[in-house]
C-alpha cells in the first residue's frame, strides 16, 4: 500500500510497497515558484541523506533547491524534466514528479505529514 | 525579507495592487507589486506584444528651478543639459571623484524647469547630493504628491491615441502636457522596457483613477517588478546597484554613448563633472573591464555574482545582472570582463555551483529595441 507524506518545506514522498519512494515538490510549491525553466537533477546512484540538497529548480526569478525529505539511495530521475520544467507546475503531484530513491530508513517517514496535516498548515499560513 | 523595525512605505497604488492580488514586497523602503497572477513569464511577454502598466512610484520625481539650473546640473552630470532642448529627454549618471557612477537617472526639460527622476534606493542621496553641491545655484524640489507610472509596449501609442490627444507625434525621448478624463499629467516618451512607452507623472490624487482608466484598456495588463527587470535584462539596460556602481566608471559600463559631445575633452564644456579627468583619461587611453552581455548554452540561468573565468580557470569578469529572459526563451545575462576577453564570440565559463557552465560574450541587447522614432 502506499503512503502520500508531506515536509514544511512543501515536498511530497509517495511510498511503494517494495522500499522505494516517488519525490516532488507539492502544486503549493510550484505555484509559489511561478513558471519553472530549468531543474538540475541529481545522478543515479547517488547515496544522499536528508536535507541533502540535491536538485535545484529554477524559476525566471531565482533558483531554489531541492532538499532532501528523506535518506536513500537514487535509483532513478524524471528525464522529462529535462526538456519540460514546466510539467512541474501542470501537475507537480504526479508527471511532475523529480526522483524516485530506495529508502534507507523507513523511520524517517514517520517524522513527516499526512495529507490533513499538510492541508491544515497551508490553511493556518494564508 | 524587511526589517520590522523600518516603516515601509506605500504607493498612491497600493490599495489596486491588493486589489488585483498583486505579491508585495519590500523594494527600497516600499511595498511593491513583484507580480500579478498573471506571473512574470506572461507579464513580460504581454509587455512585449500589447502593453503593460507599472507602478514606478517609488522612484525620486525632483523639480529643479532657477535661471541657471541646467548649468547647475551640468557641474554634477557628464552630460549636455544647457543644450537639452525644451520637452526633450535625457539619460545622465552622477559621478563621484573617482569618475565612479553614483546613480543613472533622467532629465526632462520640462520648459520652466528641469524634471529629473532617480532610482529609488538612491533618492535620498541623490536629493542630498544635489542640495550640497547645487542647492544654492536652483531650488529644489522634491515631487513628494506625485505618482509615476509607466505604460509600455507597442500597442502603448495606440492606448494613449484612444485616451488623450497630443501623444501622436511624441517621438522617443520627448515630453508633453497631456490631459486623461480631465487628469493632467506630464509624460515622457520613454521607459525601461526596450519598448516604445510612456512614463506618466500624475497626481497622487488621481493615480489610481489613472491606473484604472489605463487598465480597462483592452490591450494593458498590469504589470509587476519582476517582469520590468527580465525586460530591462533583455535589452541590455542597466540596473543600477548590479551593472552600475561607484566602483564602475562610464567607460567601463560601456555607456560612453550617454556622454555627450558638449562635455568630452574636446567639447564646448568639457569636463566641470565629478570625477571628469578619470573619465576623460579613460577615453583617450581605454579601461582595463568592460560590461558585456552574456549568453548561456542551454537553459540554465547564469545568475548576478556567477564568476567567469577562462579555459584556464582564471578568474577574469563576474555576472552582475543575469536570469532567464521569457521572449528569448533562454537565460540572458550581463556582467564584466577585462578588457581583452570583451569581444563577442569570445568563448568562457561561469561558475554555478561550483560547475563550470559554457558561456559566450555577445553584444547587447539580446532583443531588439523598438522605440517609437515617428
Amino acid at each position: 500500500m502506499s503512503t502520500l507524506k508531506y515536509t514544511e518545506d512543501h515536498e511530497w514522498v509517495l511510498t511503494a510497497d517494495d522500499g522505494t519512494a516517488l519525490i516532488g515538490i507539492t502544486d503549493f510549491a510550484q505555484e509559489q515558484l511561478g513558471e519553472l525553466v530549468f531543474i538540475e537533477l541529481p545522478a543515479v546512484g547517488d547515496e544522499v541523506e536528508k536535507e541533502d540538497a540535491v536538485a535545484v529548480i529554477e524559476s525566471v526569478k531565482s533558483a531554489s533547491d531541492l532538499l532532501m525529505p528523506v535518506s536513500g539511495e537514487i535509483i532513478e530521475v524524471n528525464e522529462e524534466l529535462d526538456s519540460d520544467p514546466g510539467i512541474v507546475n501542470e501537475d507537480a503531484m504526479g508527471a511532475g514528479w523529480f526522483i524516485k530513491v530506495k529508502l534507507s530508513d523507513e523511520t524517517e517517514l514517520e517524522e513527516m505529514m499526512d495529507e490533513a496535516k499538510y492541508m491544515e498548515g497551508l490553511e493556518d499560513s494564508e | 525579507m524587511s526589517d520590522t523595525n523600518e516603516q515601509i512605505l506605500q504607493t498612491a497604488l497600493h490599495n489596486l495592487h491588493v486589489e488585483l492580488e498583486a505579491k508585495m514586497v519590500p523594494f527600497a523602503g516600499y511595498s511593491m507589486p513583484v507580480q500579478y497572477p498573471m506571473g512574470l513569464a506572461r507579464e513580460h511577454l504581454h509587455t512585449r506584444t500589447q502593453a503593460g502598466l507599472f507602478d514606478v512610484s517609488h522612484m525620486g520625481q525632483v523639480k529643479l528651478t532657477g535661471e541657471k539650473v541646467a548649468e547647475a546640473l551640468e557641474t554634477l552630470v557628464p552630460v549636455d543639459i544647457v543644450d537639452l532642448q525644451p520637452m526633450k529627454q535625457r539619460y545622465a549618471l552622477f559621478t563621484n571623484e573617482q569618475g565612479g557612477i553614483m546613480d543613472d537617472l533622467m532629465v526632462t526639460n520640462a520648459g520652466d524647469h528641469l524634471f529629473v527622476v532617480v532610482n529609488a534606493a538612491c533618492k535620498d542621496q541623490d536629493i542630498n547630493h544635489m542640495r550640497e553641491h547645487i542647492g544654492n545655484d536652483c531650488e529644489i524640489e522634491v515631487l513628494e504628491d506625485y505618482a509615476l507610472l509607466a505604460l509600455q509596449g507597442p500597442l502603448a501609442g495606440a492606448v494613449m491615441s484612444r485616451l488623450c490627444t497630443g501623444t501622436d507625434d511624441l517621438v522617443f525621448m520627448t515630453a508633453a502636457n497631456i490631459e486623461i478624463d480631465g487628469m493632467e499629467c506630464f509624460i515622457t516618451r520613454s521607459g525601461y522596457s526596450g519598448e516604445d512607452g510612456f512614463e506618466i507623472s500624475v497626481h497622487n490624487d488621481n493615480a489610481a483613477q489613472l491606473a484604472r482608466t489605463l487598465l480597462a484598456q483592452p490591450e494593458v495588463e498590469a504589470i509587476g517588478l519582476g517582469a520590468r527587470d527580465s525586460l530591462r535584462l533583455e535589452c541590455g539596460l542597466c540596473l543600477y546597484g548590479h551593472d552600475l556602481d561607484t566602483e564602475t566608471t562610464p567607460v567601463e559600463s560601456s555607456l560612453l554613448w550617454a556622454l555627450t559631445k558638449s562635455r568630452r575633452a574636446d567639447g564646448e564644456r568639457a569636463g566641470g563633472y565629478p570625477g571628469a579627468d578619470i573619465i576623460m583619461g579613460q577615453m583617450a587611453n581605454g579601461v582595463e573591464k568592460k560590461r558585456i552581455g552574456i549568453k548561456a548554452e542551454g537553459r540554465m540561468p547564469v545568475r548576478d555574482g556567477a564568476v567567469l573565468v577562462d579555459g584556464d580557470e582564471n578568474e577574469i569578469g563576474v555576472v552582475t545582472s543575469g536570469g532567464f529572459g521569457p521572449t528569448v526563451n533562454g537565460p540572458v545575462a550581463m556582467g564584466y570582463v577585462k578588457t581583452q576577453y570583451a569581444i563577442p564570440g569570445i568563448e568562457l565559463f561561469a561558475i554555478v555551483r561550483s560547475k563550470k557552465v559554457p558561456v559566450s560574450v555577445v553584444k547587447l541587447p539580446f532583443v531588439k529595441q523598438n522605440y517609437y522614432r515617428g
